[in-house]
């Protein structure tokens, strides 16, 4: 009661300092901020529908950002909040159409070797701060990301071919990059770099303590972005509040400048079922990332709220055995069992015994879609709609055992039980994070299928940082079940994952030369696919991976969730997407309806 | 010694419950594993007289369930099929107490699966799983509490018999068992175990492991009892004829411990089904598809189930007259023995 209590007078007290800053950019014309664009400004005309302006935004966050630096932010929190309101790239990729549009470049070119990127950026533009854009901005922008001593996580995505991308100014306004190969992702490049003000970090960056600038706890007055909110308070433990960033560069149709909606509130709410509790008091007015569950608990007791299941999203859920070259004598039960692991065909069969029907109505309550390859049903633009996918029949899973020798023995209890050439019965572990109940569920489904063929599988939760340490580290397991969300629809963005030298190779991550001629294969495709000049082009390479790893199954792709999310019936423009940020991408364009005490007119 | 008959009672009501789940083959219709995959989160069952038209049948009947067109978690009863429930079937072949091979069911039925209690998420029979899982539960309880107690006795008897440096160092170590973090250790021993340890197998070794880290309480309350009875005079006397250390122990000394221990065994029997269900909650216990008390409540962590699947309460119905028959064992055994100070040693825990 006392915490309401006191949260009522902040809120009063909110409203006041609203009411208060309106007045001074009412009085003050000519140093304010005209809410209609002036010619000298070239800002980005939104479609969509009109909005209202005011009101205040509140989100549940599973975990505080760990910084507001775009340049270190890795952690998931800490993106959501940089990339989806307070930052904005030169390019960006729209989340509904999954296509580049003009963000603060109005327009670019690509000269016919591909490999120079002439950018035009917008003018009259400024940092939330009031301070202007200017092509110094971006080219310090990308010498920060580019440079060794930061470690920026996205700095790998600026190295084409070998060399880091250089950037010149041509004038004020022009800007061009430099490649040393052509790259098959184009424009799409420069989606996630978010522009820096030079004028802010340029100091701490000189003094080499950029990277430790922007933490969580920056004053308002030290932070600006480009994006449509700006820094405005942070309560730890609590809530990170953002306010409208009077200059930002788009508007609605007719001109109005946007966002609509002055705050947004991101509550600090670690479990998700402690979002669904505030979602469902009213507390918050969006959620995002529910499970089947939860959302249809949610949609039984639909009060004032609309739920949607926007389909498919990027996340893929599989089911990989350990291919490692592991030693003989630190290993031996893992590497003994590896011999079936190794033989595609008992692959095959486990495939094929596997019911993804099931997995998807008992996990996901039919809300997801079954999976025989990485690419989900979400990213329309790549998935290749010829990849067999056969229907789960224990039949078949028997034949392909038998083809690769194995047999059937009656075991003690008159059950049958599998064994290989040698009379050895087939048992195995899969390992899975004790934390995702959905991956438990998966193996225990898995387990029973398999039990249908004879084989023991045993299902081990472990805790995340020791599974991802014996995956990657020791090798020290038989079986794992993970999943990935990609970031991106575009297929670099899993590139660490196919790539044979790659960290994310969860089945042998990291190897010095591809083991097999598959993965061999796959390497070329995917280094190809990088440099090809055309969409149809790398479609058609990476259609081939798709169908390699279908043949080969070293993951055996299982089901894909949808993104499932849910808003208060008053929030206008609500478009959830398939690609992160689910709900926040067009934060700007949100609005509250008929909501004339929240509304600042 | 005055005998009471007030825990005998206690004592034949607890032997009908075990017997029930030790032989929960015979009282429940299903394996506890096989999964049902059209019928996941299904409620409770209900048993009719009346069919849908009106028509009474002296043989009790279910309707089979089947999701509504267009749900994915609503079920409706297909009203043109009466299923007759039926008595002593014969069905899925089990081994009574483990060793007799049967397959005779208390009751079942032909045509359709029946859920008494409902289902789980996977569709598996939530009152099978309840029975078969106090199996694993209440071993799990058992062994544990008879490990400590041993331990308990064993070292609370050497300390309080043979006193002076022995008895100091000891009670020290005690002290030191009941302020270690057995959690963590625990968690450790856990990832520490290599993956190939058959689930059960580990379960039980860190069953074993609480049994034995437990020992420290019982210790002392025996040690106690051994420091009084140590002095009595028949003991001296015994003594004073030249009767060997091991024979004092056995003959004099150890028989008037029994009430502690028997008490204390009443007691920590619940405790270690508890422990049990921590750490089923916690995903150190036994593994699916094995059924357990803790890991059938482990469900009820989702929020989702909480409030939608009131069935899935079932089990903690179930552990509740098991306890109240423990503790009532307790406490008769107390009042028998008049051992008033045991109840403040015991609070503790």
């Amino acid at each position: 009661m006392v915490r309401m209590a006191r949260f009522s007078i902040f809120e009063r007290l909110l409203a006041c300092g609203l009411l208060l800053a309106s007045a001074a950019v009412l009085s003050k014309p000519a140093t304010g901020i005209p809410r209609q664009a002036s010619p000298s400004e070239e800002l980005l005309n939104l479609p969509g529908e009109l909005g209202n302006r005011g009101g205040r935004l509140v989100v549940s966050l599973r975990a505080e950002p760990k910084t507001l630096n775009p340049l270190t932010a890795a952690d998931g929190p800490s993106r959501e909040v940089i990339l989806g309101a307070m930052q904005a790239d030169l390019v960006h990729i729209n989340r509904a159409t999954q296509l580049t549009e003009p963000a603060l470049a109005k327009s670019w070119k690509i000269s016919p070797d591909g490999l120079q990127y002439t950018l035009t950026l917008r003018r009259g533009i400024r940092f939330s701060d009031g301070q202007p854009l200017d092509a110094d901005d971006v080219l310090f922008t990308f010498r920060v990301y580019l440079d060794e001593n930061l470690h920026a996580p996205q700095r790998d995505l600026l190295i084409v071919g070998g060399k880091p991308i250089t950037v010149r100014k041509v004038d004020a306004w022009t800007v061009v990059f430099q490649l040393a190969k052509t790259y098959g992702v184009g424009e799409r490049l420069f989606d996630g770099f978010a522009i820096l003000p030079r004028h802010l970090l340029e100091k701490p960056y000189a003094e080499g303590k950029l990277g430790q600038t922007w933490a969580i706890s920056t004053q308002a007055n030290q932070w600006a972005g480009l994006g449509p909110f700006r820094l405005k308070e942070y309560v730890p433990g609590q809530r990170l509040v953002l306010e409208r960033n009077p200059f930002y560069w788009k508007t609605d149709t007719k001109g109005g400048r946007l966002p609509y909606l002055d705050e947004i509130v991101f509550l600090f709410v670690p479990s998700a079922d402690a979002q669904v509790l505030k979602f469902q008091s009213g507390e918050t007015d969006i959620i995002s990332r529910l499970g089947a569950e939860n959302f249809s608990v949610l949609s039984k007791q639909q009060r004032g709220y609309t739920m949607i299941d926007a389909g498919p999203g990027l996340e893929y859920n599989f089911l990989f055995f350990n291919l490692n070259e592991l030693g003989e004598k630190t290993l031996a039960p893992m590497a003994r069992n590896e011999k079936w692991f190794r033989d595609v065909k008992f692959r095959q069969a486990v495939s094929a015994a596997i019911d993804r029907s099931a997995i998807v109505r008992l996990v996901y309550q039919s809300r997801g879609a079954e999976l025989w390859g990485p690419v989900t049903p979400g990213n329309r633009r790549w998935v290749n709609a010829s990849i067999p996918r056969p229907s789960h029949s224990l039949e078949r899973a028997r034949s392909l055992l038998k083809e690769a020798g194995f047999s059937w023995a009656n075991g003690p209890n008159g059950e049958s039980l599998l064994q290989d050439s040698d009379g050895k019965p087939v048992e195995f572990s899969i390992i899975t994070s004790s934390s995702n109940a959905d991956r438990t569920k998966m193996a225990t489904l898995i387990q029973d299928d398999l039990k249908q063929l004879g084989i023991h599988v045993q299902v081990v939760p472990l805790e995340f940082r020791s599974l991802l340490d014996r995956v990657t580290q020791t090798k020290e397991y038989d079986a794992c079940i993970l999943a990935i969300a990609s970031f991106d629809a575009d297929p670099n963005s899993d590139i660490n994952v196919w790539l044979s030298s790659g960290g994310m190779h969860f089945w042998n991550p990291s190897q010095t030369r591809p083991v097999t001629a598959w993965e061999t294969e796959i390497d070329s495709l995917m280094e190809r696919q990088l440099t090809a000049p055309s969409y149809e082009q790398r479609k058609q390479l990476y259609d081939r991976v798709q169908e390699i790893l279908a043949e080969e199954q070293p993951m055996i792709f299982l089901a894909s969730p949808d993104i499932l999310v849910g808003a208060k019936n008053s929030i206008g423009n609500f478009h959830p997407a398939v690609l992160e940020p689910y709900v926040l991408w067009n934060v700007e364009q949100l609005y509250f309806m008929n909501n004339p005490e929240k509304s600042g007119r | 010694m005055i005998q009471r008959r007030g825990w005998k009672r206690w004592l034949i009501a607890l032997a009908v419950l075990h017997g029930i789940v030790a032989s929960a083959g015979f009282f429940t219709p299903y394996d506890p594993t096989e999964q049902d995959r059209e019928r996941p989160y299904l409620p409770p069952m209900k048993i009719h007289l009346v069919d849908a038209q009106g028509h009474f049948h002296l043989r009790p009947f279910f309707y089979a369930e089947h999701l509504r067109a267009g749900s994915f978690d609503q079920f409706e009863e297909s009203t043109d099929q009466p299923v007759p429930l039926r008595f002593f079937v014969s069905g899925v072949r089990y081994r009574l107490f483990g060793l007799l091979p049967s397959g005779i069911h208390l009751f079942g039925a032909q045509a359709s699966r029946f859920y008494l209690l409902g289902s789980d998420a996977y569709g598996r029979d939530q009152f099978s799983r309840i029975l078969y899982g106090g199996q694993i539960s209440l071993l799990a309880g058992l062994f544990g509490a008879g490990l400590t107690l041993f331990f308990g006795t064993l070292i609370g008897a050497t300390a309080g018999y043979y006193g002076g440096w022995r008895d100091g160092l000891l009670m020290r170590v005690a002290e030191l068992f009941v302020a270690l973090p057995w959690l963590y250790l625990l968690f450790a021993l856990r990832a520490f175990l290599p993956l190939a340890v058959s689930p059960v197998q580990a379960f039980f070794l860190i069953i074993s492991v609480i049994g034995a880290v437990g020992w420290a309480r019982p210790a002392r309350l025996v040690r106690g009892v051994v420091l009084s009875a140590k002095e009595r005079d028949f003991v001296r006397a015994a003594r004073g004829f030249g009767a060997t250390d091991w024979y004092l122990l056995r003959r004099h000394i150890l028989p008037e411990t029994s009430s502690v221990v028997l008490t204390q065994a009443a007691i920590l029997v619940p405790q270690f089904v508890l422990a049990e269900m921590t750490l089923s909650f916690l995903g150190l216990g036994v593994p699916e598809p094995l059924p357990s008390w803790g890991s059938l409540l482990a469900s009820l962590q989702q929020y989702s189930v909480l409030v939608s699947s009131w069935w899935m309460y079932a089990p903690a119905l179930a552990i509740v007259p098991f306890f109240l028959g423990y503790l009532g064992l307790a406490s008769a055994l107390q009042q028998d023995t008049g051992a008033g100070k045991i109840v403040n040693m015991t609070d503790e825990t």
